[in-house]
């Protein structure tokens, strides 16, 4: 597929226009590891958001941030470890690096972004790179969340350090995985796909005395 | 453990998401076609062992994987000060309690000098 924006760059639509079963990183896992109901005791549910859209946005802070203001009508964080959400929180762009940040946006919209980020960026020194194969969103949500998380990361989960609003890249269960606080229910884990079977087995491991359960 | 704090991430971390490697402000020769054999070995394969001050390069590979120096007490194992690349240390060798107020200013401006590093 032609780009008429950037010359040197070749981009293309990664959702074929034909239907070809797609699944996410843990289909494999739930066949495997099964998916423990969501009961009246579940003080841990887990959820999947598989199949969004992720980008990795390199590149300058104001150069970048300026075509993001325009495109999606959020800016960047502006501070290191910041997360930002669009109106309706389906849109996200989160702080890795001095000069990287991952947008997240619903599954089938990244194609069209990125070509109007393109277009928007013109000829500055960036690079956009789609991920969304190679990692995919767990949720974890209920009280005994956190409690959860703080047998997995040594990263301080206490709601002093760690506020809404916050994202961090750490180890979790001696891998790692960006770790996020979208809102006070939820947290967000973003992981890879070649660590998703193991996390999700530490997760339900984790969990299971907190009868953690796993919502389709 | 250390408990480092990352001048990118602009907080503290544990020292699982970091990896040393080794000693810090080492210039690569700018003509190594004109080096001797001495130099270049030098360069390639000999590093410091102080006791005390040491200036190290750490990246923090679980993270923002930026490569940054720290300054450490190889005796007390203290961890002085952590610093961006391209910037000096505030704790040296000759200084071990930090240096004067005028020495960091006139080597701020040495580095807003050099080409290509924006202060």
């Amino acid at each position: 597929m032609s780009n008429s924006v950037a010359q040197n760059v070749r981009t293309f639509e990664t959702h074929p226009e034909a239907t070809v079963p797609a699944e996410s990183p843990l289909a494999w896992s739930y066949h495997h590891s099964g998916r423990p109901g969501v009961s009246a005791k579940s003080c841990v549910v887990l959820r999947e958001r598989a199949m969004l859209g992720h980008m990795i946005l390199r590149g300058g802070a104001i150069v970048l941030d300026e075509a993001v203001r325009q495109v999606l009508g959020v800016g960047l964080p502006a501070r290191p470890n910041g997360l930002t959400r669009d109106e309706s929180g389906e849109r996200s762009i989160q702080w890795l690096s001095p000069d990287e940040w991952l947008l997240i946006v619903p599954g089938g919209e990244e194609f069209a972004l990125e070509a109007k980020l393109r277009e928007a960026l013109g000829d500055a020194h960036y690079a956009i790179v789609n991920v969304s194969g190679g990692q995919t969103l767990l949720e974890l949500e209920g009280e005994k969340a956190r409690e959860l998380l703080m047998k997995s990361t040594p990263y301080d989960v206490h709601p002093d350090a760690f506020p809404v609003g916050k994202g961090v890249t750490t180890v979790f269960a001696k891998s790692n995985l960006i770790l996020r606080r979208p809102d006070e229910q939820r947290w967000e884990l973003v992981v890879r796909r070649s660590f998703a079977d193991y996390l999700y087995r530490w997760l339900l491991d984790a969990g299971a005395e907190y009868a953690i359960g796993v919502e389709a | 453990m250390f408990y480092i704090h990352c001048p990118y991430c602009e907080e503290h971390r544990e020292e699982e998401e970091f990896h040393a490697k080794g000693q810090a402000h080492i210039a690569r020769p700018a003509d190594p076609e004109s080096c001797s054999d001495q130099e270049w070995g030098d360069y390639l394969f000999f590093r410091d062992n102080p006791r005390g001050i040491h200036h190290e390069l750490w990246v923090h590979a679980v993270g923002c994987r930026k490569f940054f120096n720290i300054t450490r007490n190889t005796v007390s194992y203290a961890i002085l000060e952590t610093y961006k690349m391209g910037e000096q240390p505030h704790f040296t060798a000759e200084h071990p309690d930090g240096k004067p107020a005028e020495k960091v200013a006139a080597e701020a401006e040495a580095v807003s000098r050099q080409e290509g590093v924006n202060v």
